[in-house]
């Protein structure tokens, strides 16, 4: 019998109740592992088991963070667990912002240990490395087989009150945490071995890394909207009818830029989304309600603004790395200056 | 991309997104908050005229943040 009662978190792709379509699904719960769960299991120790699922879809979780984030942790509750592991979500935005939204939810309220697994670069990581263990996983769910051992291990260790190694040790995000040890070796001693290295050109590994602020000072506002030349950028994907650039629908390796010139309205004929991370069909009736075309037309013919920029751009942001979301706009960027436009909207799904 | 757009082009930038939290968390200086992630300016509820006039608010609050000076990341 086992003595220690785990809880596993999963979205709807990951629970086996379907793709996109079913993004929506409000959270439930069901008896003993599924999906991933199994392996999970079977990287815990034996007197560990996984008693329950919580499965939420993705699209229902983002969109109600408050309501979802009480219904999610009632469910896990009833479960009476004494451990919570969530995903791995690898580089799913929504899925990893959902597994830290419960696991720092549980944390706080059941006050029992959690862990998730993601992929460095996934939105929901930056968001909560400092409050939760998240284990660094690769970026798909190809990497299934590498993220469940490690998350098992470091499972293992929090539930059961062990001592939790350094990140690199455990193979968790820095959660920004410093811990008073006793070195073998003085500080002075080894601030010269690092200089030295340093000066060698050799690779070292610091022991405080400094704090990377990502951040871009705020652009003055557009004085006179009535004379300003307004783009459009979409990472929804949206794009012709056909896809003629072949945008993928995930890990795009590309961007497409598009005149819009003479057109007032997206429509169900001419254009469509490429995008595979969320349920297309809305935006592939009306295109419009991801790249508002038909209403920048209509500001445009009342003065309100100057002029829509008549080329847009789009890529697909799914499962899309920061280096190539920072190239493409970069690209698109150098385009936009060119064209001497005096404001962007970005519209993202 | 909002950022390297805002650096680049030299021009503010507007995200138009449903999930607000990443968004801050991706560091967009302007931030205007949409319906739903599959329709974020839209919803397949409302009748033609009904969406349309929805759109339009959405629009019109994302050309006010292009028109309002900021000093921090602000959802308007």
């Amino acid at each position: 019998m086992a003595s220690i009662r785990v809880v596993h978190y999963l979205n709807q792709f990951f629970g086996q109740i379907g793709g996109e379509e079913k993004a929506d699904i409000t959270p439930f719960s069901k008896d003993g592992p599924v999906g991933p769960g199994t392996a999970l299991e079977k990287a815990l120790d034996d007197d560990m088991s996984i008693i329950g699922t919580v499965i939420c879809g993705d699209t229902y979780f983002n969109e109600n963070i408050d309501t979802a984030t009480e219904e999610v942790v009632a469910l896990i509750a009833s479960f009476k667990p004494d451990l919570l592991i969530a995903g791995p979500a690898f580089n799913a935005g929504r899925y990893g912002f959902a597994c830290g939204a419960v696991c720092a939810a549980v944390q706080e309220r059941l006050n029992i240990p959690v862990l998730t697994g993601m992929y460095e670069e996934n939105p929901g990581a930056d968001m909560y490395k400092k409050e939760i263990y998240i284990v660094k996983t690769g970026n798909s769910a190809a990497q299934m087989r590498t993220a469940i051992p490690a998350m098992g291990r470091l499972a293992i260790r929090l539930a059961k009150g062990e001592v939790v190694g350094s990140p690199a040790e455990e193979g968790y995000l820095a959660r920004g945490i410093r811990k008073n040890v006793f070195h073998e070796q003085r500080g002075s001693a080894r601030a010269v071995e690092m200089l030295l290295k340093k000066i060698k050109g050799e690779s070292f590994d610091t022991e405080y890394p400094m704090p990377i602020f990502d951040r871009v000072t705020p652009r003055p506002a557009i004085k006179n909207l009535s004379q300003a030349k307004i783009a459009l950028v979409t990472s929804g994907g949206i794009v012709p009818k056909g896809n003629p650039d072949r945008i993928e629908s995930s890990s795009a390796s590309k961007f497409g830029r598009y005149d819009i010139s003479g057109i007032n309205n997206l429509t169900a004929e001419t254009f469509e989304t490429a995008h595979g991370g969320y349920d297309p069909v809305y935006a592939n009736q009306d295109a419009d309600r991801v790249l508002p075309v038909d209403v920048m037309r209509k500001l445009e013919q009342e003065g309100i603004i100057g002029q829509l920029h008549n080329i847009y751009y789009a890529t697909v942001g799914n499962g899309t790395s920061v280096a190539n979301a920072k190239k493409y706009a970069h690209a698109i960027g150098e385009e936009l200056k060119q064209a001497q436009v005096d404001g962007i909207i970005l519209t993202s799904t | 991309m909002v950022k390297e757009l805002e650096e680049v082009v030299d021009v503010p930038v507007v995200h138009v997104c449903t999930v607000v939290p990443i968004s801050l968390t991706v560091g967009a200086n302007r931030i205007d908050p949409a319906v739903a992630i599959p329709y974020p300016l839209g919803n397949p509820q409302l009748n033609q005229d009904e969406e349309f006039a929805l759109r339009r608010s959405i629009v019109e609050k994302a050309l006010k943040a292009l028109s309002t000076d900021v000093g921090e990341q602000t959802v308007f």
